[in-house]
């Protein structure tokens, strides 16, 4: 049972840290901020999900778990408010989407 | 006051859950320190429907799971599209109308569509969301979206 919480675990932990690197390297191949932005937001939601999913199954029924729960609930609510800022302050000093073709520039 | 009672043992939870000692003294210390800022939360106005909606917390044990399981979903489809060598991006922005009343409802459906990957809320008003998709595809998904229904769902529209 306990090599299989283990093995459950390090699954986990491998994913998270694959989506992290994955994020980043679209951080990099991205071609503006906006896109930019979408790669990040892979890092921070299913790359720490899984990361800090693969904790809690480490820590098993403790206060310890508890606290990455906490954690967990803090990126929850903080990422997206931070991204949604960053996003609208480029945009509100006319930092322009590079859109796709046959999109309308319907900015603001 | 329900709600100034129910935000005391709140606060006083987190604070035994972060200290983790059982000690008369540290207890004391969590009950005070629940208390006063329960009392400055409570002067300040924010302990309301909208400040702290905990009317809201049984929805969310519907909607937090199907949550998760759209983020891990999009989240995917965004790590296909940064690891395949053609980079098949198609930026797109769109305007919408939202059908959340509340300010809650609003702001879980903006952070929602945030926090799924390829998809950001930039404008959140009430009769106006603007979104931008890295592909075409997850822009126009956003609009009349079953995440929108849902969200309705939780701030307690039919």
């Amino acid at each position: 049972m306990s090599a299989l919480v283990d093995a459950l675990s390090w699954a986990c932990l491998v994913a998270g840290a694959v989506f992290c690197i994955i994020g980043s390297v679209g951080l990099i191949r991205m071609p503006d901020f906006y896109t930019r932005v979408h790669a990040a937001s892979v890092t921070d939601t299913a790359g720490a999900g899984l990361l800090l999913l693969g904790m809690m199954l480490q820590a098993g029924f403790t206060l310890v778990t508890v606290k990455l729960i906490i954690i967990g609930l803090l990126i929850l609510f903080t990422s997206p408010t931070a991204t949604h800022a960053l996003c609208k302050a480029a945009l509100m000093r006319d930092l322009k989407p590079l859109l796709a073709e046959g999109e309308a520039t319907s900015k603001r | 006051m329900i709600r100034f009672a129910s935000l005391f043992i709140v606060l006083f939870l987190f604070w035994v859950v972060l200290s983790g000692f059982f000690t008369a003294f540290l207890l004391g210390a969590g009950v005070l320190s629940a208390l006063a800022v329960a009392y400055f939360a409570a002067r300040m106005q924010f302990v309301d429907h909208e400040g702290y909606p905990v009317q809201l917390s049984p929805g969310l044990l519907v909607y937090w799971p199907w949550l998760f399981l759209e983020i891990m979903k999009s989240a995917w489809a965004v790590s296909k599209i940064i690891l395949s060598p053609a980079l098949p991006v198609s930026p797109t922005m769109v305007k919408f109308i939202p059908g959340q009343r509340s300010v809650v409802g609003l702001v879980t459906h903006a952070n929602s569509i945030t926090l799924t990957p390829g998809t950001i809320a930039i404008e959140v008003q009430h009769d106006e969301f603007v979104v931008h998709g890295l592909t075409r595809e997850s822009a126009h998904g956003c609009v009349d979206s079953e995440m929108n229904r849902r969200v309705r769902r939780f701030e307690g529209q039919a």
